[in-house]
């Protein structure tokens, strides 16, 4: 697991069944291109996150493919459908194998 | 050979043409396009709407955004980046809208373009030039 | 929908106002709905300038816009990983900082009094106050002077006082400590042969190749830089600067640049805190 990665999510805490909200989303990992290279002129490997997933209730909402030309800390905003009361689960997949996950409850009006 | 400051420049000089002579990590729209479509030719100036800043006041950090009505995924691509491709967003069942936005890098003055897949299979692209600018001292 | 339309809409609107590098030097900075002040009348010692301005009124709309709310500031979530640091016991007696200091909110106004001098009459700076904090009462290990540990913590305090003027004290057991540091901020260094002032007093708002000169405030400290992409604290901005005009730096947490912090957070007397700030 690489140091320090930390998700950030914004979502309404309700809406109206069927509405489209609004989703923010943030992880804080550096995105290490694999074009950089060190002091001694080796290249620094390449360290990214390279998928980001969003489902609701089980069911997809965004399905993000990321190559090393996204910015560090990475951002993410899109919207999404609610046809009922559920959870918002958030999966971001790094090139180490390792897997960060938020949820997000969400309450229909 | 002498490394006067006459010779240091014309060894510069032959450098860079080296350099331009190469074929440059960069693709062409058209490569990059295709690279995405699989070969299809892809419509500018459909529905899909490609928001870039004119002006990036850091390369490291570049706001852009798609409206892609109608689309069931869409590539973003910086063709002047030493590897153009940036990002693919699948819409799922359960997306609000076919929007989204990210924050992306860019190694140089370039057009950043976006190619949406259309419900129907047929692509749809567009482009925008963002420029790059250099900081004050660097610091 | 319509939350997609007005953000799509805010977007298109913020990108259709960057067709010039400079920016919009009249934009308000609104924060989560609350407006915070950009521009002061200057202190009556601040002999060559008249008002005080935040470097937010020079940045692009883009990054202007990414300190407008606090989910789309990159900087917040390392606020988010100082309030854990904040609640983490560390050191021998097995303390953290929540155990002495129950609501962080009660820092609101400490950053507009830093730094200041202490009751023994020496210059301490928020950093010196965490560490001090660390080795004296946790029995932790002092943190780097810029580190992502201290940059997210001081982040994290300093963002309780956002909106409230500095106020630095110049005066009484500080007059020699901002005398020091107006020297220096006066006095010509490194290769260029640069002082501070001779950007950032006699040129701000001019260009500096494709970048616009600030006048070099340090209210919105620790600041997120898009340049490193993260939080960046004033002496190692301090530095860059030194290293920038060629001269060989003074050290994070020496006399001479908490000295100078003083001096320079006096320059902006009156301006609101903007921490933690973006910049490019």
């Amino acid at each position: 697991m690489a140091k320090g990665v930390k998700p950030r999510v914004k979502v309404p805490k309700s809406a109206s069944a069927g509405d489209s909200i609004t989703i923010k989303t943030l992880i804080s990992h550096k995105m290490e291109s694999g074009q950089r290279k060190d002091s001694d002129g080796k290249i620094i490997p390449r360290s990214i996150i390279n998928r980001f997933t969003c489902d609701f209730n089980g069911e997809n909402v965004i399905d993000v493919t990321i190559e090393p030309a996204v910015s560090t800390n990475p951002y993410f905003q899109f919207d999404a459908k609610v046809p009922e009361a559920g959870e918002f689960k958030f999966t971001w997949y790094d090139d180490d194998g390792s897997v960060y996950e938020d949820t997000k409850a969400i309450t229909v009006e | 050979m002498n490394l006067t400051r006459r010779n240091a420049m014309a060894l510069g000089a032959a450098a860079a043409a080296t350099i331009v002579a190469l074929p440059a990590g960069a693709a062409t729209f058209e490569e990059a396009v295709m690279s995405v479509t699989g070969g299809k030719e892809a419509a500018e100036g459909g529905d899909l709407v490609l928001t870039a800043p004119e002006i990036a006041e850091n390369g490291n950090t570049v706001p852009v955004a798609i409206d892609a009505p109608g689309a069931v995924a869409v590539t973003f691509l910086a063709i002047g980046n030493p590897n153009p491709a940036v990002a693919t967003f699948k819409f799922g069942p359960l997306a609000g809208s076919r929007e989204a936005s990210t924050r992306i890098r860019l190694a140089t003055t370039q057009d950043v373009v976006a190619v949406a897949e259309m419900e129907d299979g047929s692509f749809q692209t567009a482009k925008q030039t963002v420029k790059v600018t250099i900081g004050g001292c660097g610091g | 929908m319509r939350l997609t339309k007005i953000s799509a809409m805010a977007f298109a609107a913020l990108i259709a106002g960057a067709g010039v590098a400079t920016a919009d030097e009249s934009a308000e900075l609104s924060i989560e709905g609350k407006t915070i002040p950009t521009r002061a009348e200057a202190p009556a010692y601040l002999e060559n300038i008249d008002e005080v301005i935040s470097g937010w009124v020079y940045r692009s709309d883009e990054t202007q816009t990414l300190q407008a709310d606090d989910f789309d500031n990159p900087a917040f979530v390392f606020v988010d990983t100082g309030a854990d640091l904040f609640a983490e016991a560390d050191g021998s007696a097995g303390k953290s900082c929540k155990d002495c200091h129950e609501n962080v909110e009660d820092f609101a106004g400490l950053t507009t009094t830093l730094p200041r001098v202490n009751e023994a009459g020496e210059l301490e700076t928020l950093t010196d106050l965490v560490n001090e904090c660390r080795t004296e009462r946790m029995g932790a290990e002092p943190w780097k002077y810029s580190g992502t540990q201290m940059t997210a913590v001081t982040a994290l305090i300093g963002l309780q006082s956002r909106g409230m003027p500095v106020n630095v004290a110049v005066d009484g057991p500080a007059a020699p400590f901002w005398e020091k540091g107006k020297e220096l901020y006066y006095t010509r260094v490194g290769q260029l042969d640069l002082a501070c002032a001779n950007c950032h007093e006699d040129n701000y708002g001019n260009m500096i190749r494709a970048d616009r000169l600030s006048q070099g405030q340090i209210n919105g400290f620790p600041t997120y830089r898009l340049k490193n992409a993260k939080l960046n604290s004033v002496h190692g901005r301090f530095k860059g600067c030194m290293t920038n005009v060629r001269a060989t730096p003074y050290k994070e947490g020496s006399d001479e640049f908490e000295a100078l912090e003083l001096y320079v957070a006096s320059r902006g007397n009156g301006l609101a805190i903007e921490t933690p700030s973006v910049r490019n």
